[in-house]
């Protein structure tokens, strides 16, 4: 921040403070108040049995859809008769990395997206295929599979050039307050993480896992359907599936989860 | 088809204790939720999973709604000749589904 | 999706613990039909406490899951192996959880799944023998969400 001279330099200084979300670092950059050696996945705030379940590729649901999603990775699709392995051949080579740097500035959409979102893109551009439904299990089980060939490795999304309007309304998003609680993401997970809520600890919010198997859902479901349950959490009324404000969090999210490795297909609760 | 994934060693000594695990990508609805209109969902389970060895069984389970969505199973069999270790899951509807795995005991 | 009935999501934040029954309109089990559940198995025969033991974790992260193990000291052979386990939970509004068939193939008589839990209460398990003989082992679980209602 550049230093203010004038009048009331001091009264700016408390005005800027006051409209950030308070943090514990004094003077932290709004949204951005963990620091990297405090930064923890959700799956450290996991009962040992829900980590056991999520570490055993054998127990963990979620690779049910990561099977389908397999399955689809080598199916025809569309007017075009292409499969997504006609042109990326293997998965584990060609998707090495990618879900890592999702959401992200997509020249063709003129907008930041997600990684669903860019599936799609190549369904209706490359296949000559109708998109998939928003949560439909065809798109979480690609999603997940797509996932799943970055895991193990850290998150690192762009967030320069054109990313940036889009990094930056993310940020204002997460420091929105909402609903009827009138709370913000960021007054519950920078602020209150670790510190319980109906007996279980508020986890830093943290995306890197997704998408993930949840208990509560009994299902595999999306980053987008989980910050859905949050906007219920507080009584506000969800976005649209594929609303650009969900898009913008998600890539704000990323951005606040570097350095976490990549867990799709996760287990939360 | 519901996508199942089975676990279990393809080969094995004669006699050895092997363990198999089972995911089955199913809802197990309990028949006690509600819709967002208040109407029960009808009751929609797996209720019996066997397994067979060359053609005789050697596991079996009964499921009621207690056991979760998604039905992970994990059993030990011996691995007493090579052969096809076949499973079946049944629903409370009558429908089956059916995977074999091919065994090589030595 | 299915959404929480506002005052379910309230009643269930004032306390993280499960709901008492008249405000879910669902039936918990008691101990008494858990009971007939048991004797379903047990015909007139009574179980004796001991070589059944259940791995279940004490505090559920969600009823909906619980990772459940259960084994029986057996020898697992011809003579002497273990015909069946019986699983029943006391407070889930149906008792009866699985039912598992074993037999001198099975090699071990231990069996893992994961199962739904309606509220923090007794797990039992019963084995039958093949001496004809019956056996059984709890646990306690508690759970912080329960399972059976609406999510």
């Amino acid at each position: 921040m550049p230093a203010h001279r004038g009048c009331a330099p001091l009264a700016i200084l408390l005005l800027v403070l006051g409209m950030a979300v308070s943090a514990p670092g004094q003077g932290a950059e709004p949204g951005n108040a963990i620091r990297a050696e405090e930064r923890r996945s959700g799956y450290s705030f996991l009962t040992r049995e829900t980590q056991a379940m999520q570490d055993d590729d054998l127990a963990n649901p979620g690779f049910l859809w990561v099977a389908e999603g397999q399955e689809l990775w080598r199916t025809a699709a569309g007017a075009a008769g292409r499969s997504c392995a006609d042109c990326h051949r293997e998965a584990p080579v060609s998707m090495k990395g990618v879900a890592a740097r999702y959401p992200a500035y997509d020249a063709r959409a003129g907008r930041v997206i997600t990684l669903e979102q860019r599936i799609n893109g190549c369904r209706l551009d490359h296949q000559g295929a109708p998109a998939l439904a928003y949560e439909s299990q065809e798109l979480l089980a690609l999603t997940a599979y797509v996932g799943l060939q970055s895991r193990g490795m850290p998150v690192r999304v762009a967030i320069d050039g054109p990313a940036r309007p889009f990094f930056e309304a993310g940020r204002a998003e997460f420091l929105m307050r909402q609903g009827q609680f009138n709370l913000s993401c960021a007054q519950c997970h920078e602020d209150h993480w670790q510190q319980r809520l109906r007996g279980l600890p508020i986890s830093q919010g943290q995306s890197n896992a997704y998408p993930a198997y949840r208990l509560e859902w009994q299902a595999l479901g999306s980053l987008e359907r989980r910050l859905r349950n949050c906007n219920f959490a507080v009584r506000a009324e969800p976005y649209p599936y594929g609303a650009q404000e969900y898009v913008n969090l998600e890539l704000f999210l990323a951005w606040r989860a570097r350095g976490l490795p990549v867990e799709t297909p996760g287990v939360r609760r | 088809m519901a996508r199942a994934l089975i676990h279990m060693p393809t080969e094995a000594r004669r006699g050895e204790v092997i363990e198999v695990k089972t995911l089955i990508s199913h809802p197990m609805e309990t028949g006690y939720r509600r819709d967002s209109m208040g109407q029960p969902i009808p009751r929609h389970i797996i209720s019996r999973f066997v397994c067979t060895y060359n053609g005789e069984e050697v596991f079996r389970a009964e499921f009621f709604p207690a056991i979760a969505a998604n039905p992970f199973l994990s059993f030990f069999t011996v691995a007493t000749e090579t052969g096809e270790v076949r499973f079946q899951w049944t629903d409370d509807q009558g429908n089956t589904q059916t995977e074999t795995v091919r065994i090589t005991v030595v | 999706m299915l959404s929480v009935s506002r005052r379910q999501f309230i009643l269930a934040a004032a306390g993280g613990l499960a709901l008492p029954a008249a405000l879910r309109g669902v039936a918990q089990a008691s101990p008494e039909s858990a009971a007939v559940a048991m004797k379903a198995i047990l015909g007139d025969a009574a179980s004796r406490e001991g070589k059944v033991s259940l791995d279940v974790p004490p505090i559920a992260e969600n009823g909906n899951s619980v990772p459940l193990t259960v084994k029986v000291e057996s020898p697992m052979t011809a003579a002497d192996h273990v015909r069946s386990i019986h699983v029943f939970a006391q407070e889930n509004p149906l008792p009866n959880v699985a039912h598992f068939y074993l037999g001198p193939r099975a090699g071990k008589a231990q069996v893992s799944t994961r199962i739904r839990l309606f509220t923090s209460q007794k797990l039992v398990a019963i084995a039958a023998l093949s001496d004809g003989s019956f056996w059984s082992g709890s646990a306690e679980v508690v759970i912080t969400l329960a399972a059976c209602i609406e999510e």
